[in-house]
This record gives C-alpha cells, sequence and structure tokens, in this order.
C-alpha cells in the first residue's frame, strides 16, 4: 500500500483548484509565454499554459505553494494538455517530455520543501493526464459516423510518453482526469499498465470523468455507472467527477459512483456555472456549503475544485471536511449481494 | 463463501449479471459466419442495412450483441473496426454492450480498440497453449473486458464430462491466479452438442453440458457459463416444434444447472410449461439422457408431432394442395414420386403440352433458383429437383414432338456449351454446373470430358452456343484453356468464357486467359454462383454493363497481381542446392523392405476401404463446406449434409454389396539413392545394376527464411556417396473401373444425381484405397512402422511416418513423372489405368504417386520456380527446353 492509500483510509484528500484561474491573474502576455528560448517560435504561444513550466516556472512554483499552503494534500502538475497530440496545436510536440518532466519536478520540489516543514502533513503531486483533444469514439464529421480524428493506437502512444514523463518527473499518482470520451481514457490506462510493467512501478492512478449536461451522462454517451464499468478494469486510487458542473448538480452521479464503486471518491467540481460573462463566480463560501452535502451523506474520500476555483475555495473546503469522516472503503456491500 | 461478484458489462448503459439476473440473451445475426444475410450485407459494403439488422435485435431484446466478421473473402480486422465504429454512433444500439467474435486473435484486439464500453471477447482458449492463452488474456483485461473461454485445449474441444471441467479447471486457475484476472470476467462456453444423432457418443452431449455446467458452478466462483443452444437440436432441423421443445428443455435444466448467457433464437422457444406432457417426456429422455432407447422413440414420435414440415411418409398434406403448389413442392423438395400423375393432370388442363414445362415446372424451378440464390438450398437438393425436372420434361416429349410444337430448347434462356477439355477426366464440377444451369431454363450441351478444341469450336459454331464453360482439374488443362482462348480470338468468337474445375483460380483466369480473348472470361467455381454470372452474361439489359465491369475488374486483379508477386526473391537453382534439406545419414533411419519389387492387388474387397474415407472433400464436392463429422451440426449445411451422407450411404452399400466398382493397386518397392542433388536413382530388378530409371524431383528456389530449407523429394533418399543403401515405392490405386457404367446407367434413368454421386464416392474410395495402400506398406511390405497404431483421424491428419506424394500435387507438381512411375511399375499392363494426353489417369478416381519411409519426410509445396531449374530438368530429363516449359507451366514463375 503506497502513502497516499494509506492516508486516504485514515482523512479526506484535498486536491488543489485551478491552475487557469490563477495564471489568468499574472495576465501573461505573448512574450511572456514565450521566454527568450522560444522567441523566434513559428506560432503563437499566447495560452499554451503547460509552456509557462518552461518559460515562467516560477509562477507554477508560486501557485502549486499557495495551493499547498492553502490545506491541499495534492497539487495537479501543470500538464493538462501535454500531449503530442493537444500539443500539435503548437507544433511543439517534439518538447512533450520535457514539460511534462519538468512540470513534475517544479511541482515536487515544493511538495519535499513543503513536506519537510511540516512533516505531519506530507505534500503529494498528481501527474495530470488531459483527455486531449480529439475524441476516439466519435466522429467529427457530421455525415461521416465512422470516421475518427484519433485512434487507439495513436492515444496510446501519445498518453505513455507522457506517463512515463511525468513517473520519471517526480509525481507520486497519475491523475487521468475531465474524461469526456471513455475510450481515451482506456487507452491512457493501457499506457499506464504498460508502463508500470515495463518500470516496475507502483504507482497509483485516479480517474476523474466528466459529465457534460443535465442528461448526466459523459460527451461521449455513458451513464455514471456504464463509465464506472468501463475502466473498473484497472486497480485505482479513486475514481471521481470534475468540471463542467459545479457542485450540487454533480451530488446525483457521485451517488452511483459512491453505491457501486469499491474505488475511493474523488469530486472537484467547478465554481458553479459559468454566468453570462462565462465566468464562474461562486464564492469559496456557497461552494464549500454545497460540498458540505457529499460530506454528510459519507460520498468522497477526495475533494477539490476545477475552473472557477482559488486557494480560498481551496482552503474553505479543506477546512469544512476536517470536520468530517471520509467515505468508508472497506469493501462496499453492493445491491446485488443483498438478493 | 464468499459473496458473489457479478459480472458487469457496459454500452452506453450499464449491464449486470447477478444470480437474480433473468437469462441473458445475445443477438448473433450480426454474425457473417451465422448469418448469410449480414455476410452478404458486409461483402456488399451496405454498411446501412447491416447496421438496422443490429439495431432490430436491440429492439427485440437482445442485451448483448455478437459482432463477428469471420469471412474468408472480408477483410475481417477492416469490417470489425468499420462497423463497431458505425453502430457505436448508433445509441439506440450502442446502449447494450457488445461481444466481440472472432477465431482470429488480431480481429478481437482491433474490436476492442474501437468500443468504449465493456465488451466481452468470444473467444479464447488453450488451443494454441498456455503462453499465448495468457498473453491474450492479460490484453483483455487491459483493454477491460470480459472473456469467453471456449472449453478447448492442445488435445481439442471437450466433448465429455471430464474433459469439460479439465479445461474448465485450468483455464480459471491460470487466469486468476497467473493473469490476475476477475473471477467474474470469466465466462465458459461448454460446447452445445448435438443429442439424438443415432450415435452412442452422442447420447450424454446434453447431460454432460449440464452437469458440467454444475460443476464450475460450484467449483469455480463467480464465473458465468455460455453456449449456442440451437446446436443441441440439430437432429432435428425441419421439425421446429419438436426443435422448440428441446430448446427449452435443454434451457430448462441447464440454467438450473447455472448457465446465465447464451445464444437463444427467442422465436424458436417454446415455454417448458407449454410442452405437451408426452412430447416434454420424450424430450427429456433425450436430453437428459434417460433411456437407451430415447433417440428412436423420439424420432418415431416426431413423426407425429403436428407442424412438421420434414418430408416422410405421414405427412402427406401437400397432396391436398392445388396442383401448382404440388409441382412446385415436388420440385423444391425433391420428390419424384408423384410428378408423372401432377404433370399428366397438368397437360390435361393445358391447350399445348409445351405450357406444362414453361408454366407449371418453369414456376416451380424459378421457387428453386430463389431459394439456391437466396441460400436456402443446397447443392444436393437443387441437383434432386433436377431430376424432378427432368423426369417430367421426359414424360412431355413425346407429346411436345407429336403437337410440333418446337423443341423443349425453344423458351430456354440460352445454349450452354460444357466441356472438360482435352486430356483431363475430371467432371463432377462441371456436372453439377450443368445441372443448375439446366434447372434455370438453360439448355446444356455437354460434350463429356477429354474434348478436343477443335470439336469445341466445332460444335460451338454448329450449335451456335451463347457462352462455352471449360472444366480442368489437373494443371496441364490449365494451358489447355488457354490454347482454347487463344483459337476463340484467332476464329473470332464473340461468346463468353466460364472456367472452373479445381486447379482454375481467378488469377490464372485473369493473368493467364483473358488477356488472349475479347470477350468475357469469367472464373466461376461454384455452381451457386455460375447461375447468375450467366443470367447477366447473357440478359440484354445487363449484359453489355456486366461484360465492361468483368473486363476492368479482371484487370484490375491482373495489375495487382502481377504487382504482388513481384516482391518475391529467388534463389539461382544452385543455391537452393546448397540450402538442401540435410538428414543426418549417419544417425537416420534407414529400414529395408520386407518385400522388394512390384506386387498387384486384382480384386480388393471394397468394405476393406470404407473406415479409410476421408468425408470431408465428398462435400466439398458438393459445395457443402465443413468437417465432417462436425459438418452435421453445422448450422447452415449441417441439415443437407446429414441427408446427403444418408443418401451417399445408401449408394455405396449397393456399391459394395452388388460390387459395382472394382478396386486395383499396383505398387513397388526398390532400392534407392538420390544423386546429383535432385534426382532419384532406383533400382527395378535385383542383381540387376543396369536395369536403373530415374525419378527427377523438382526443388523449391524461393528464398527462404534464415534456416529453413529449399525442399525437394530427392532430400528424403539417403543420396549414394553416403554409402548408404535407401529405398523408395510407388504406386498406383483405382477404384474407378465400373464407375462410368454406372454414371451412365444412372445418367439414362435421367437420374444426374446419383450420376454424380457415384462419381465422387468413387473418388473417395480411391483416396481411401490410397490410405489403406499406404498404411499396408508402411506395417507390412516395408514395415518400417510396424507398430503404428492410428485413427482413421490421425491418418487424414497425415500423423503416420512417412509421405507419399503424388505427381501433380504441391510436393512435385510436375505430371511428367507419371510416365516414369507407370514404366516401373508396367501399371497399364498390370491394371488397366491409362494416362491421357494431358497425363491425367482413366479412369478417373485413380490416385498414384510415391512412398518415402524417412521419418523426417514431409509434405511440402514447391512454389514458383526458376527458368534456370526448367533447363536443367530438361537438361537431366533429355527433352527440350520448350517441352519442359510447355509441363512445368503452371510452376514457373512470371518474373
Amino acid at each position: 500500500m503506497s502513502k497516499l492509500e494509506e492516508i486516504l483510509s485514515k482523512k479526506i484528500l484535498i486536491l488543489d483548484g485551478a491552475m487557469g484561474t490563477m495564471l489568468q491573474e499574472y495576465k501573461f502576455s505573448e512574450e511572456d509565454f514565450r521566454g527568450s528560448r522560444f522567441a523566434d517560435w513559428p506560432r503563437s504561444l499566447k495560452g499554451n499554459n503547460d509552456l509557462l513550466s518552461l518559460t515562467q516556472p516560477h509562477a507554477i512554483e508560486e501557485i502549486h505553494r499557495k495551493y499547498f499552503l492553502a490545506g491541499a494534500d495534492i497539487v495537479e502538475t501543470n500538464t493538462f494538455s501535454g500531449t503530442t497530440i493537444a500539443m500539435a496545436d503548437y507544433g511543439m510536440e517534439e518538447l512533450v517530455y520535457e514539460l511534462n518532466f519538468e512540470s513534475a519536478r517544479i511541482a515536487k520540489k515544493v511538495a519535499v520543501e513543503l513536506t519537510l516543514e511540516e512533516p505531519s502533513k506530507p505534500r503529494f503531486v498528481a501527474g495530470a493526464i488531459g483527455p486531449t483533444n480529439k475524441t476516439a469514439s466519435m466522429s467529427p464529421e457530421v455525415n461521416d459516423p465512422g470516421y475518427r480524428a484519433i485512434s487507439f493506437e495513436q492515444l496510446l502512444v501519445a498518453y505513455k510518453l507522457q506517463a512515463r514523463a511525468l513517473i520519471e518527473g517526480g509525481v507520486d499518482v497519475l491523475l487521468v482526469e475531465t474524461v469526456f470520451d471513455t475510450l481515451n481514457a482506456k487507452a491512457a490506462l493501457y499506457a499506464i499498465d504498460e508502463l508500470k510493467e515495463e518500470l516496475h512501478s507502483e504507482i497509483p492512478v485516479m480517474i476523474s470523468g466528466t459529465i457534460t449536461d443535465a442528461s448526466g451522462r459523459t460527451l461521449s454517451g455513458q451513464t455514471a455507472e456504464a463509465f464506472l464499468i468501463s475502466i473498473s478494469h484497472m486497480n485505482l486510487l479513486s475514481v471521481g467527477f470534475n468540471c463542467a458542473l459545479g457542485a450540487s448538480q454533480l451530488t446525483p452521479h457521485l451517488e452511483v459512483l459512491a453505491r457501486k464503486s469499491e474505488f475511493g471518491i474523488s469530486a472537484y467540481p467547478n465554481a458553479g456555472l459559468p454566468n453570462a460573462f462565462g465566468e464562474y463566480d461562486e464564492t469559496p463560501k456557497i461552494m464549500a456549503e454545497q460540498i458540505q452535502e457529499y460530506l454528510e451523506k459519507g460520498l468522497v474520500n477526495i475533494l477539490g475544485g476545477c475552473c472557477g476555483t482559488t486557494p480560498a475555495h481551496i482552503k474553505a473546503i479543506s477546512e469544512i471536511s476536517k470536520e468530517y469522516k471520509p467515505r468508508s472503503l472497506k469493501k462496499i456491500l453492493k445491491p446485488e449481494t443483498f438478493l | 463463501m464468499t459473496a458473489f461478484r457479478a459480472l458487469k458489462l457496459a454500452g452506453l448503459e450499464p449491464l449486470i449479471i447477478t444470480p437474480e439476473s433473468n437469462f441473458v440473451n445475445v443477438g448473433e445475426r450480426t454474425n457473417m459466419s451465422g448469418s448469410k444475410k449480414f455476410l452478404r450485407l458486409i461483402k456488399e459494403e451496405k454498411y446501412e442495412e447491416a447496421i438496422s439488422i443490429a439495431r432490430e435485435q436491440v429492439e427485440e431484446g437482445a442485451q448483448i450483441i455478437d459482432v463477428n466478421m469471420d469471412d474468408g473473402l472480408v477483410d475481417g480486422k477492416a469490417a470489425m473496426v468499420k462497423f463497431l465504429n458505425l453502430i457505436v454512433a448508433e445509441p439506440d444500439i450502442a446502449r447494450v454492450p457488445i461481444m466481440i467474435d472472432s477465431s482470429k486473435w488480431e480481429i478481437i484486439e482491433a474490436g476492442l480498440r474501437v468500443v468504449q464500453g465493456k465488451c466481452v471477447v468470444n473467444s479464447i482458449s488453450l488451443k494454441e497453449g498456455e503462453v499465448v492463452f495468457i498473453d491474450q488474456a492479460k490484453k483483455v483485461k487491459r483493454y477491460g473486458a470480459a472473456v469467453i473461454i471456449m472449453a478447448f485445449d492442445e488435445n481439442g474441444q471437450a466433448d465429455s464430462y471430464e474433459r469439460r471441467i479439465e479445461i474448465a479447471k485450468r483455464s480459471y486457475e491460470l487466469l486468476t491466479q497467473k493473469v490476475g484476472f476477475p473471477a467474474e470476467d470469466i465466462i465458459f462456453d461448454l460446447n452445445i452438442f448435438p443429442v439424438a444423432t443415432g450415435m452412442d457418443e452422442h447420447r450424454r452431449n446434453a447431460i454432460d453440458f449440464i452437469e458440467a455446467t454444475r460443476w464450475v458452478k460450484s467449483n469455480l466462483p463467480h464465473a458465468s457459463i455460455s453456449g449456442g443452444v440451437s446446436n443441441v437440436s440439430f437432429s432435428f432441423r425441419g421439425n421446429n416444434p419438436v426443435r422448440e421443445a428441446m430448446h427449452s428443455v435443454f434451457l430448462y435444466h441447464a440454467i438450473k444447472a447455472g448457465m446465465n448467457i447464451g445464444i437463444v433464437n427467442p422465436a424458436m422457444l417454446e415455454v417448458y410449461d407449454n410442452i405437451p406432457k408426452d412430447l416434454l417426456e420424450h424430450v427429456e429422455d433425450v436430453i437428459l439422457d434417460r433411456r437407451d432407447d430415447a433417440t428412436d422413440r423420439l424420432l418415431t414420435f416426431a413423426e407425429t408431432v403436428t407442424g412438421s414440415v420434414r418430408e416422410n411418409k405421414i405427412d402427406l398434406s401437400w397432396r391436398e394442395k392445388p396442383l401448382q403448389e404440388r409441382i412446385t413442392h415436388a420440385l423444391v423438395r425433391g420428390v419424384d414420386a408423384y410428378i408423372l400423375e401432377d404433370v399428366e393432370i397438368a397437360r390435361l388442363a393445358s391447350s399445348r403440352p409445351i405450357e406444362v414445362i414453361e408454366v407449371y415446372l418453369m414456376t416451380g424451378m424459378n421457387v428453386v433458383g430463389d431459394l439456391f440464390g437466396s441460400g436456402k438450398m443446397f447443392l444436393p437438393q437443387v441437383v434432386k429437383s433436377a431430376r424432378v425436372m427432368k423426369k417430367a420434361v421426359a414424360y412431355l416429349l413425346p407429346y411436345i414432338e407429336a403437337a410440333k410444337d418446337g423443341s423443349t430448347g425453344k423458351g430456354a434462356k440460352g445454349k450452354i456449351l460444357m466441356a472438360t477439355v482435352k486430356g483431363d477426366v475430371h467432371d463432377i464440377g462441371k456436372n453439377i454446373v450443368g445441372v443448375v444451369l439446366g434447372c434455370n431454363n438453360y439448355e446444356i450441351i455437354d460434350l463429356g470430358v477429354m474434348v478436343a478444341p477443335e470439336k469445341i469450336i466445332e460444335v460451338a459454331k454448329s450449335e451456335n452456343v451463347d457462352a462455352i464453360g471449360l472444366s480442368g482439374l489437373i494443371t496441364p488443362s490449365l494451358d489447355e484453356m488457354v490454347f482454347l482462348a487463344k483459337e476463340m480470338q484467332r476464329q473470332n468468337f464473340r461468346v463468353p468464357l466460364l472456367i472452373g474445375g479445381a486447379t482454375t483460380s481467378k488469377a490464372h483466369t485473369a493473368v493467364k486467359i483473358d488477356p488472349h480473348y475479347h470477350n468475357a472470361v469469367i472464373h466461376v467455381n461454384d455452381a451457386s454462383r455460375a447461375v447468375n454470372v450467366v443470367n447477366d452474361l447473357l440478359k440484354k439489359e445487363t449484359s453489355k454493363q456486366y461484360f465492361k465491369d468483368i473486363k476492368s475488374d479482371y484487370e484490375v486483379f491482373r495489375t495487382n497481381f502481377l504487382k504482388r508477386s513481384k516482391v518475391k526473391d529467388f534463389l539461382p537453382l544452385e543455391h537452393a542446392r546448397e540450402n538442401k534439406f540435410k538428414i543426418n545419414w549417419k544417425t537416420s533411419e534407414v529400414v529395408k523392405p520386407n518385400k522388394l519389387g512390384v506386387q498387384v492387388i486384382e480384386d480388393l474387397d471394397l468394405e476393406k476401404l470404407v473406415p479409410f474415407i476421408d468425408w470431408t472433400p465428398f462435400f466439398r464436392s458438393w459445395e457443402l463446406h465443413g468437417k465432417y463429422p462436425a459438418i452435421f451440426t453445422d448450422e447452415v449445411v449441417g441439415e443437407q449434409a446429414s441427408i446427403l451422407f444418408k443418401e451417399a450411404q445408401q449408394l455405396l452399400k449397393k456399391i459394395l454389396k452388388e460390387k459395382l466398382l472394382k478396386a486395383k493397386a499396383v505398387f513397388g518397392l526398390f532400392p534407392a539413392n538420390s544423386v546429383q542433388d535432385d534426382d532419384i536413382e532406383i533400382i527395378t530388378s535385383e542383381g540387376n545394376e543396369e536395369e536403373k530409371k530415374v525419378f527427377r524431383t523438382l526443388r523449391q528456389q524461393l528464398k527462404k527464411y534464415e534456416g529453413k530449407p529449399n525442399f525437394a523429394l530427392a532430400d528424403f533418399i539417403a543420396p549414394k556417396d553416403s554409402g548408404i543403401q535407401d529405398y523408395i515405392g510407388s504406386f498406383c490405386v483405382s477404384t474407378g473401373f465400373g464407375t462410368q457404367e454406372l454414371a451412365t446407367k444412372f445418367e439414362a434413368e435421367l437420374d444426374d444425381y446419383n450420376s454424380i454421386m457415384v462419381k465422387a464416392l468413387a473418388d473417395r474410395l480411391a483416396e481411401a484405397f490410397a490410405e489403406y495402400l499406404h498404411k499396408k506398406v508402411r506395417t507390412e511390405d516395408w514395415g518400417y512402422a510396424a507398430n503404428e497404431e492410428l485413427s482413421n483421424e490421425d491418418l487424414i491428419k497425415e500423423s503416420y511416418k512417412g509421405i507419399r506424394p503424388a505427381p501433380g500435387y504441391p510436393a512435385c507438381p510436375d505430371h511428367l513423372e507419371k510416365l516414369t512411375i507407370w514404366e516401373v511399375l508396367k501399371v497399364e499392363e498390370n491394371i488397366g489405368v491409362k494416362l491421357t494426353d494431358s497425363l491425367a489417369m482413366w479412369p478417373a478416381a485413380s490416385v498414384s504417386g510415391y512412398y518415402f519411409g524417412n521419418p523426417e519426410a514431409k509434405y511440402f509445396g514447391l512454389g514458383k520456380i526458376k527458368l534456370d531449374q526448367v533447363q536443367d530438368f530438361a537438361k537431366r530429363k533429355d527433352i527440350s527446353v520448350e517441352k519442359a516449359e510447355k509441363w512445368l507451366n503452371p510452376s514457373i514463375s512470371d518474373q
């Protein structure tokens, strides 16, 4: 059992909040994104947040530190788009290993530093593996439903490279997140499983899906339970949902997972739904109140925030969750066993 | 006891299978190997219709859909990926989990890579051993799928209670202990086999499955049991009430024992409680093997069960129907008992006798044609239909002539000349195609076998035929066909040329024949296609377009074929010889035959050959594909195969009893040594060193992988310079004497069915004789395997020591060597088997070849050879290079 798994059974672990929201405050310009190293890069680089791990490492380090100090046990690496597939938009496929490795190194450095300062609260780093910008089980062409813009094989190669760089950069856990197409996630899990075997690594894996709308399904059409069944072939540290919805809209779907899964349950919703200006404006207090419902129902083991959340939100969530016990991780009796 | 862990699957929605779940039904109509319709749709790329089949199944309640793209002619991997990509885009289909079904792992893997949900893999097994099994299971787990494990291992399919549980247990332990596979994701397919087949060894098929299911359920926790239920009732095909009852009874007991998943056609299921008491009792006796006479009792009882559509003496209800329906029934069922009676009634009712053919009989034959075309009738049935038709027409002819009403040819769709080319004597396939075309209202002019090209051309002109069909079985016939095509071109013929027969191929037709003839040349290798091809060719509306399509199709095929064959690498003959197969002659076992010299068997008792018959090729000659005896339970052709087999047995019995065929053989064993790499020198009369004959063998010239030798048959005989005296044998057997007389007699009785049957049986007997004689030689006359004990199955699998290659077949495609065998054994003088111009044997039901006794001797295919070997061969044989080229032509590389 890894250290993380051990702690997971004892307390609710706190994940960090949004990286993008925090980076917006720095108001980085095109030049800032480029730094001196990519001054002459042929394409526009503004918006390539992952690149900031190389060109503005101090900002990334600072954000990780703020989240840890707000109460987070785990921060996510700045690698949401760190695959050759997503980086193709910037022509930066060649930099993928370095981006992931550096992002992992920066986060790990802060985690080690703070753990040394406060050994009673060990800090961890989750290597963030995003969904890429393509889907393997849906066609982008309305008139050609059999077409696919990306294959399992291509995803496998891309994910394996990212996961390897994250592990070698020192992350404690891999987090396959914001899953909108389960087939993409299965490719990531396949890559990770192969890699674990090759590296003789026991690194734990978390997975977090996204329910995109009120229908309660993923973008690729699965219900919460079908999603759970489809990714349960790996031994996971946790399964959960993030993004897309605010905390209260997520509750029924978390209930499904909590009832049906033997893994830990995670939730890191957005700060509400976006308002008329596309901003997430739920205050830390309101979000924490909604999350209290999860806690009272004993639904979760890991809590955090996604779009629009800040260290203040994480602080509020961290404080309220201290008063509750985590969801029991003893083998959960499934309804069918009663029959 | 551990809490039960449910089998959980998912499409867009979950499917959770617990002990309380109802039986989970798998939809299997999107299965190319099981559904002709689906096969056709995929072949024709009609994916939209194919998708609608998937949708119907889900709408009708299938909780899982099985997708199978296994077919020899389809790129299964591409089809699987394409079809799955399309159905996952249909939410009303994709809501259920998918069962990815293939016998090829690469297709399964390709399928797993395009489906997001948790699928079922159907299937993997220990057939190829533990290493492959574990590797595949590990991957299945990694892809997140459940898996069906077939009860199959290195020793074959489990067919007893003990074997079922042995394989299930071993698979389960490997999966759970070595792979870490979740036990709840394991589904066993414990093989449902038919009962009431009349064979004693099948009696326990159902009860063994049920008992094995019970064992798995109580000993292998969390595992599921699945199977294809309709198999169990195959022997009652055609009697749906009995089959439905059998399915319900079987399921009732199997589900109680723990079977929880399966493939059942809901339309073929009676409610258990609704089964009449007496039927239930009879069926349960059979399923549960409760009485020794259960099968016979059910068979007798089944005759009385209403709704039966089986042809039997009791059910004559069709005789009550209107005249046209009776005639159609007789034609479709091949019943000739009442046809003359009905035809007479029809004649009296018609104003002109020809109308009986044009109206009544053709209406019936059109039904036959449609059923055959859509795969609902099979060749043996169609040939029987033709028999009925012929009898009817023969009866009418005098009336038609008296009425001077024109010939039967009038109204025919076209005239087709059929012939087996010069030098070749094989005509089973040609006769079948002729009969089927005849059934479809074409007039057939059959010139028979060994027809000279001049004669074909002459008759084609004088009869003004619409198409010419050429057939041939031996390789020299291929060149005869090329010659004829050139001749037709020279004489400016305009009729299409159809090519068929065992050695012909689309490749040969496209590359070698088509370029020489400006009109259409089409390779047609099965009778069911022949009708469509001829229709399309001769029908005014379609012929132009079809001709164009065919020409361009063959051109594309030819270009691709030539492109593809260019990548092959050949070795110069010298290098190929250096890379010969090297037997260590110091240690190799060389046995001196007990009896050297030539022996003749004048008249062997045919009964002795029966156990040696390999039936599988017999069914193939009737275009029923499948292995004997599994073919009897084949979903598609099983029923017809059973009927055909029964009737073959009847004729065989008659042949045996009345000694209608004669079995003769000549064989010899001789001292021999290989000389100059590729030749085998033999001493035909002992003590007389001068009496030497030489068998010339050919050597593989294709470049091989590292470590693989370039074989020639001479490699299996000790070289002269080794100082070791080695031996070789050769033989010729025939069971063809009497075949022609018998076939002619049947033809005179308008019975094509039995005429074809007798030839097909004679062929099988000849092969059986070759097998019989080989065994006798191995164990007695040569005696190197005096103690072997091999079952007939082993013989068919050729698991014996030593080989008996035949000239004209892959190891020695050169027919010329038959002349040497004839010389050495004095075949014609001894037993009367002759060689034709093309070196085919006459009578056709004959087999000749060599015996090699070395334990390391094995069958191989020569493949293509280069000109250097042809020249060398000509020199060794002392014939002209042109002659050598002519005979070796099919084996010479085009590069």
